[in-house]
C-alpha cells in the first residue's frame, strides 16, 4: 500500500544515530524527560542538533492541546481525569488482587486460567487494553514471560501504563530471541530444565503472569499476599519473594 | 512493513535497564500527549493509530521516546482526518474559518469509556480455517503497509495451541480496506525453529497470528 511517509516535512535531515545512543536510548529518555538538559548535553548538541529537548516536546504539546481545546475537539478536564486514572486508579496492584486471590482461592484460580476476563472482572477490573485477557501460569518447570515485540501491548487494566523499559528497543528485541538472557539481566537464572514461553502480543490478547506463590507465605492472609506481588512478576521477569525484595514497582 | 518497530529478534539494543520507582509518567507533556490520544474521537482505526507510529522514518523512531514518538503521530493522524491543518499544528492556533466539530469526551465520562474498553474482537460467524493441535507455517509475505506478523515468525513452523475466536484483521483494517474479521489463533513456535540449534530446545515463542497469516503445514 502507498504510505504517506510523514504529513510534514521531516523536522530532522539525515540523522545518524550513534551505536553508543541505541544502548542507552532507554535510560536517557527517562534521564532526559527528567532534567532540562540530559547529562550529556553537550554530546547531543554536536552530533544530534536535531534531538527534541524536553522542553520543546513539553511546548509542542502545549501548542496541540490549546489548539484542540480551542477548536473544541477536548475538554481538558477529560485530559486531567485520563492522567488522574493511570497514576493513581489503574495500576499493578490490581493484578497482584487477582493473582492474590488465585492463590487462596483454587476455584478462582481454575476460573482465571480458563476465562481470564470474566475472573478478573470478578474483582471489579477490566476495559481497555485489557479487553481479551489471557492469564499464563507459571510452575516449577514452566517459565512465562510477556513482551511485544512489534510495539508496547500490555494490560493496562490489571499492570497499568508499562514501564519504560517494556517499551524500549532492548526488551522488544531480545526478549523473543534470548529470553533467558534478559532474566538473567533482572537477577532471575533460570535452571536448563525449566521450559520458558515468551508471549508476544501480536494481537489484542493481553498476557497477565501467574506466578508462583512463594514458601513460608501460609500464614499471609490475601491482602498481605498481594503486597508482595510486583509488577516485574506479572511481566515474568522476576519471581515473587517472601518478603518484599528489590522495591520495584 | 518490514519497519525499524519489527524487532523480535534484533541483538544489538543493549541491555535492558529497568528504574527503580518509576513513575507512571517521567514529565506531565508525556501525559498530556497520552490523554489527547485517548480523548480525541478520532475516525482512525487503532491499527491505522499503530501505522501512523510506523511510519516514522527508523532513524527518527530510534532516537525517540516512546511519547515522543506520539508527539510526532497524533497530529499526524489529525491533518490526515481534517481535523486540523499543518498551519494551525505550527501555530497553535485555529484558523479563522476552523468550524470542525466531534463529539468531546468529557471528564465524568473518562471512567465509563476506560471500562468499556475497545474490544476488537467480532460476534460473526467465519469459518476457523485451523484447529488446535495442528502444524502451520507462518506465510512469508512481506507486505508494505500494516501488519502484525512479525518477520521472525515468516516462513516458521508452528502449532496452533488455541482458537482465541474471531477478531479484526489489522493489515485491512489499518488501511480503511474494512475490518475483514477472521479467527485469531495463540501458535507456539519451538525457540530452535525460530532461531537455530544454539537456543534451548524447550524453550518457545508464542505468537497470535490470524487466519491470514497461516497456511497448512
Amino acid at each position: 500500500m502507498a504510505a504517506t511517509r510523514a504529513v510534514f516535512p521531516a523536522r530532522t535531515g539525515g540523522a545518524v544515530t550513534t551505536r553508543r545512543d541505541l544502548m542507552t536510548g532507554a535510560v536517557a529518555v527517562a534521564g532526559a524527560a527528567l532534567a532540562p538538559q540530559p547529562a550529556n548535553a553537550q554530546e547531543h548538541d554536536q552530533d544530534h542538533s536535531h534531538q527534541a529537548l524536553p522542553s520543546d516536546l513539553a511546548l509542542r504539546v502545549k501548542a496541540l492541546e490549546s489548539l484542540l481545546v480551542a477548536k473544541g475537539l477536548v475538554d481538558p478536564a477529560a485530559l486531567d481525569a485520563l492522567v488522574d486514572a493511570y497514576e493513581h486508579k489503574i495500576g499493578p496492584r490490581n493484578g497482584a488482587r487477582v493473582v492474590a486471590r488465585a492463590w487462596v482461592d483454587a476455584a478462582y484460580r481454575q476460573r482465571l486460567l480458563a476465562n481470564a476476563n470474566a475472573a478478573i472482572a470478578e474483582l471489579g477490573y477490566g476495559g481497555g487494553e485489557g479487553d481479551h485477557m489471557v492469564v499464563v501460569a507459571n510452575t516449577p518447570k514452566v517459565h512465562n514471560l510477556v513482551v511485544c515485540t512489534l510495539c508496547s501491548c500490555y494490560p493496562w487494566p490489571v499492570l497499568g501504563l508499562p514501564p519504560v523499559w517494556y517499551k524500549s528497543f532492548a526488551y522488544r528485541s531480545r526478549a523473543v530471541i534470548d529470553p533467558r538472557g534478559v532474566l538473567r539481566e533482572f537477577g532471575l537464572e533460570l535452571a536448563a530444565d525449566v521450559e520458558v514461553r515468551v508471549w508476544d502480543s501480536t494481537a489484542e490478547l493481553r498476557y497477565l503472569v501467574l506466578p508462583e506463590r512463594p514458601p513460608g507465605t501460609d500464614h499471609l492472609a490475601e491482602s498481605e499476599l498481594a503486597a508482595l506481588i510486583t509488577r516485574d512478576a506479572m511481566i515474568g521477569v522476576a519471581r515473587v519473594a517472601a518478603r518484599g525484595e528489590g522495591g520495584r514497582a | 512493513m518490514n519497519g525499524i518497530h519489527d524487532m523480535g529478534g534484533m541483538q544489538d539494543m543493549g541491555p535492558v535497564r529497568p528504574e527503580k520507582n518509576e513513575p507512571v509518567f517521567h514529565a506531565p507533556w508525556e501525559g498530556r500527549i497520552f490523554a489527547l490520544g485517548m480523548a480525541i474521537d478520532g475516525p482512525w482505526t487503532y491499527a491505522e493509530w499503530r501505522y501512523q507510529q510506523e511510519l516514522i522514518p527508523p532513524s527518527d523512531y530510534l532516537r525517540m521516546s516512546y511519547y515522543e514518538r506520539r508527539v510526532t503521530s497524533l497530529p499526524q493522524l489529525l491533518v490526515k482526518a481534517g481535523l486540523v491543518t499543518p498551519a494551525e499544528v505550527e501555530s497553535g492556533r485555529p484558523a479563522a474559518a476552523s468550524t470542525v466539530t466531534r463529539r468531546v469526551l468529557k471528564a465524568h465520562e473518562v471512567a465509563p469509556m476506560l471500562a468499556a474498553g475497545w474490544p476488537s474482537s467480532r460476534n460473526i460467524p467465519a469459518t476457523a480455517r485451523f484447529h488446535a493441535g495442528q502444524r502451520v507455517r507462518a506465510r512469508n509475505i512481506n507486505p508494505v503497509g500494516h501488519t502484525r506478523l512479525p518477520r521472525y515468525a515468516r516462513g516458521k513452523l508452528g502449532t496452533i495451541m488455541r482458537d482465541h475466536g474471531v477478531f479484526v484483521f489489522p493489515h485491512t483494517d489499518g488501511h480503511e480496506l474494512g475490518e475483514m474479521p477472521q479467527h485469531v489463533y495463540s501458535v507456539r513456535f519451538d525457540a530452535r525453529e525460530l532461531w537455530g540449534s544454539a537456543a534451548s530446545q524447550s524453550d518457545s515463542v508464542y505468537v497470535d497470528l490470524w487466519d491470514d497469516h497461516l497456511e497448512p503445514a
